[in-house]
């Protein structure tokens, strides 16, 4: 029990490695855009989900509506539905209690080291729990120390830290374009967002052309059959 | 800031039943094949639909100019992105990129 602890936190290196910079920028951008610290703590203790911890704040910032930002952070975040069904294959075994205290650390960087371990070795209570606290407490920290360093570092737009969101997206996308049919959905999702942004001028753009993307995805599969 | 408690409770909901009611649910019955196919197409939709935006809009309108800092500073992230496959690097990579910019244009 104990060893197989050990191996989730070791596993949990290369996640806390990618958080820590991320959530520090999550900190200083959510505390300039006049989130308190303790909002930051809130976020991403009960949230915990990077990309949309992102948008959310931006998007308080610039007033939107509840609905608008709750329904973009569940878009945003549906991705984790994949990930939770793939693991749910490995997880026959855990009661539902346990199952739904483990799912709640599922991240696109947890389900990166944990969904391909449990092609090879036989995934247990201790390697989850160990992988995905060590990784949301270092989610938690880097956050909150990010929000209190706002205050010695006022501009960091001079930084370059504001574009950390960008990028991050950028890496996300490459690491996901597995084939053409991806790319299409992709070219097809992006544009279709930027018209509806444009001429809608709201935040459902991010939904619709996502919604509209991945069918187009499902269908053209159907058609090149 | 009740309102924004608010917020944060109903994204912590919305989060969280993604990620818990496949495994609750699947790890028990299996879901509709066309439906885990259109899931497999949403993290690269939904994050195309963020970026596009976010590096060739500004101020409500499409910039293609070498003045739009943000498509600039995107060019080497797609590279090391591309190169790397490593997203701290790609991380750091955009963050050194936009710092330098942000010096260049400060001086031009």
């Amino acid at each position: 029990m104990y060893s197989e602890w050990r191996k989730g936190l070791k596993a949990a290196v290369p996640v806390i490695v990618g958080y820590v910079p991320i959530g520090l920028a999550f900190g200083i951008l959510a505390s300039q855009q006049g989130l308190t610290v303790g909002t930051v703590f809130l976020m991403s203790l009960i949230v915990y989900a990077g990309s949309s911890q992102f948008i959310a704040a931006a998007m308080m910032a610039t007033g939107a509506d509840a609905v608008s930002v709750i329904s973009t952070t569940f878009l945003v975040n549906l991705r984790h539905l994949l990930m939770s069904a793939s693991l749910s294959q490995h997880m026959k075994k855990f009661s539902t209690k346990l199952q739904s205290i483990i799912s709640f650390g599922i991240t696109d960087e947890t389900f990166a080291v944990s969904g391909s371990y449990v092609q090879n070795n036989i995934a247990t209570e201790g390697y989850f729990l160990g992988l995905h606290l060590a990784s949301h407490g270092s989610w938690i920290l880097s956050t909150v120390l990010g929000g209190i360093f706002v205050s010695r570092l006022t501009d960091t737009t001079k930084w370059g830290i504001d574009f950390a969101l960008s990028a991050m997206f950028i890496g996300l996308l490459i690491m996901q374009l597995k084939d053409k049919k991806g790319l299409l959905v992709s070219l097809c999702a992006g544009v279709l967002s930027l018209i509806l942004r444009i001429n809608l001028n709201d935040n459902y753009n991010v939904i619709i052309a996502a919604v509209v993307a991945a069918t187009i995805g499902v269908v053209t599969e159907r058609w090149s059959k | 800031m009740e309102q924004i408690v608010f917020i944060i409770l109903g994204m912590s909901i919305v989060t969280y039943l993604p990620r818990v009611l496949p495994i609750i649910v699947l790890s028990k019955t299996e879901a509709p094949e066309w439906f885990m196919r259109w899931l497999k197409y949403i993290p690269v939709a939904v994050l195309s639909a963020l970026l596009v935006p976010e590096i060739l809009v500004s101020e409500n309108v499409v910039n293609l100019s070498l003045t739009n800092k943000n498509l600039l500073a995107a060019i080497p992230c797609f590279l090391i992105a591309y190169k790397t496959k490593n997203l701290f690097i790609t991380v750091i990579t955009g963050i050194i990129a936009m710092l330098i910019l942000n010096l260049i244009f400060a001086y031009v």
